[in-house]
């Protein structure tokens, strides 16, 4: 039990940590998506510290866990995890957007290290991982694939036509988890197109699925952990906060793809060291 | 001989025997002999329904692992119901994955203007990083199966409903990115055909000579890259050059024709095709004829473009 306590203090230490490098990111790059970025933060903690199994060393290990970010414009949180894990190092974090940057403004799969799959138009996701999980099957191969999107596309037909075949092949190394923030470009998920009842939706498509708080480290591992051996595909739809950690973006929908200015930075950057503790490497804005 | 389609449905089904490497992704449609593979091959392949955004979308998530793919389908649902997942996941990562797209031009016919691809061309060939070959007959559409095997990248297969008059011999060995010299009756006029057109061709230019026209004519199979320099080469040697698809004028064969001799040898062209139009429901030959694409008419072109010189 007490193991566990630190397993998760960890964590939650290092997805504050992930949430200051998206901050410093996107305020350096002068562009990006804080919102959806920080909503995503404890659920990619999870994967890339606690539940994939990969290896810096080895970045195109065959038998790795996959990751596809279906929404791929908050790759910030993505690069902040893959970097932290070592398969580049922290200067590329300054050269986010910019000109030959390994980090792209969606993620490029020939740029950046460690990354599995280019993305950057919603909806597609969720089929990228139904190929690599029947990849797996085909070579008789244990890893799993992990694949997290939006809520607010939901709204593509792709996704749809996912769900349906992954059920079909009983998929059950594919995991997909919902980032259900409640939020989109312009305003809320069910006055811009509402999803309704998503856990009933993915059910009826043949689906088992996990209900969680997305920012309750052990839940997210509790619910990561029921996934492995599953003999059909799992959704994890994690109920999230956009902007969780800084409180003057919390719940916002501004601040999708706004970006802070100095000031705004450096307070929340502050707000999340009072929080969880000093930036472990000492980020000035 | 058999449709393109099937020569080369049934080649990739032998070769698959030996090369164990490559995978079949199925939509719900019977294009070019792969239906079955899974039951050849089980484990091979994966049926994804009529749903070909996502057919893509796995394609290309196989591919990323390593796989070479082959996505056979009809061009028209491939190309554009496809377009942006060939585009994002397959183009841009410059993955393993070959398109068979069947079911091209005006040979259609009868199912009519919703089931006949007459932009797929133009539509891929903007893409960056995607390479289009196009056999003539069956016989180049067999060698292309070789080829597809050897190959790395994207790779767009444009694949033909109805069987064609044979223009190659058995020993046809396909040389990717050439442009084949099919006859050479001299230089008053050079035919550049490729797929189903290019038998038309070989047929104008032996009527051609018959009226005292010396004509030479090219199977462009490697639609992109184009191969520069035989296109250069005969343009310069001829007064006057005829483009011939299965295909809208704009953006296929006779607009990369185009592109290339605006810049290296300024010739007159005259684009034969599918004059920016729809197909429409009607036997191939009456489609054909209302676009100008006859042996007759073709031969009757290029009299007239002699003739206006």
């Amino acid at each position: 039990m007490r193991q566990a306590t630190e397993i998760i203090s960890r964590l939650e230490k290092r997805s504050a940590q992930m949430r200051r490098d998206c901050i410093y990111m996107i305020y350096k790059a002068g562009a990006g998506h804080p919102g959806g970025s920080l909503s995503a933060a404890d659920i990619v903690t999870a994967l890339y510290f606690h539940e994939m199994d990969i290896d810096p060393k080895n970045p195109l290990w065959p038998d790795r866990d996959r990751f596809v970010l279906s929404k791929g414009h908050c790759c910030p949180v993505l690069y902040a995890a893959l970097c932290a894990r070592g398969f580049f190092g922290r200067e590329n974090l300054d050269t986010l957007r910019q000109y030959h940057s390994l980090l792209q403004g969606h993620p490029d799969m020939r740029k950046t290290p460690g990354l599995d799959m280019t993305s950057g138009s919603l909806g597609n996701g969720l089929s990228i991982g139904l190929g690599m999980a029947l990849s797996a099957r085909t070579h008789h191969q244990n890893y799993r694939v992990f694949v997290l999107m939006g809520d607010g596309e939901q709204q593509e037909g792709c996704i749809w036509e996912a769900a349906m075949a992954a059920a079909h092949h009983r998929v059950g190394n594919l995991v997909g988890i919902i980032d259900r923030n409640h939020l989109q470009l312009t305003g809320k998920t069910e006055e811009v197109l509402a999803l309704g009842d998503l856990g009933a939706k993915w059910r009826a498509f043949g689906w088992r699925v996990i209900e969680i708080d997305g920012h309750n480290m052990e839940e997210i591992l509790d619910a990561l952990g029921r996934t492995r051996a599953s003999e059909k595909p799992v959704m994890i739809i994690a109920d999230t906060v956009k902007g969780k950690g800084v409180s003057f973006m919390e719940g916002q929908v501004g601040w999708h793809s706004m970006v802070p200015n100095a000031q705004q930075a450096r307070q929340a950057m502050k707000e999340l060291s009072a929080k969880w503790g000093e930036d472990d490497e000492g980020q000035q804005i | 001989m058999k449709a393109s389609r099937f020569e080369f449905g049934e080649e990739l089904i032998r070769l698959a025997a030996e090369h164990q490497d490559f995978l079949v992704c199925n939509p719900d449609t019977q294009s070019c002999g792969l239906e079955n593979f899974d039951k050849i091959y089980p484990g091979r392949a994966y049926n994804f329904g009529i749903a070909e955004q996502n057919l893509l979308g796995a394609a290309a998530g196989m591919a990323s692992c390593g796989n070479k793919v082959f996505v056979p389908t009809f061009a028209v649902f491939l190309t554009m119901r496809a377009c942006e997942q060939i585009r994002h996941f397959i183009c841009y990562p410059k993955l393993d994955v070959v398109l068979l797209g069947t079911h091209t031009g005006l040979q259609v016919g009868k199912d009519g203007g919703t089931h006949i691809a007459c932009e797929d061309v133009g539509i891929l060939r903007t893409m960056a990083n995607m390479t289009i070959v196009q056999p003539a007959d069956g016989i180049a559409a067999r060698a292309m199966a070789n080829f597809a095997l050897e190959f790395q990248g994207p790779l767009y297969i444009r694949l033909h409903r109805e069987a064609v008059p044979t223009v190659n011999k058995e020993n046809y060995q396909f040389r990717f990115h050439r442009a084949e010299i099919l006859c050479d009756y001299g230089s008053d006029i050079a035919l550049v055909a490729s797929g189903v057109t290019v038998c038309r061709a070989l047929e104008a230019a032996e009527r051609l000579r018959a009226q005292g026209i010396g004509a030479k004519v090219l199977d462009i199979q490697t639609i992109k890259p184009i191969d520069r320099d035989t296109l250069t080469q005969v343009a310069a040697q001829t007064k006057a050059m005829v483009t011939i698809e299965d295909h809208n004028i704009y953006g296929g064969l006779g607009s990369a024709v185009a592109e290339v001799l605006a810049e290296t040898k300024p010739v007159k062209i005259k684009m034969l095709g599918i004059q920016d139009a729809y197909g429409e429901s009607a036997g191939p030959e009456d489609l054909y004829r209302h676009h100008g694409l006859t042996v007759e008419q073709i031969t009757s072109t290029c009299l007239e473009l002699m003739g206006s010189r």
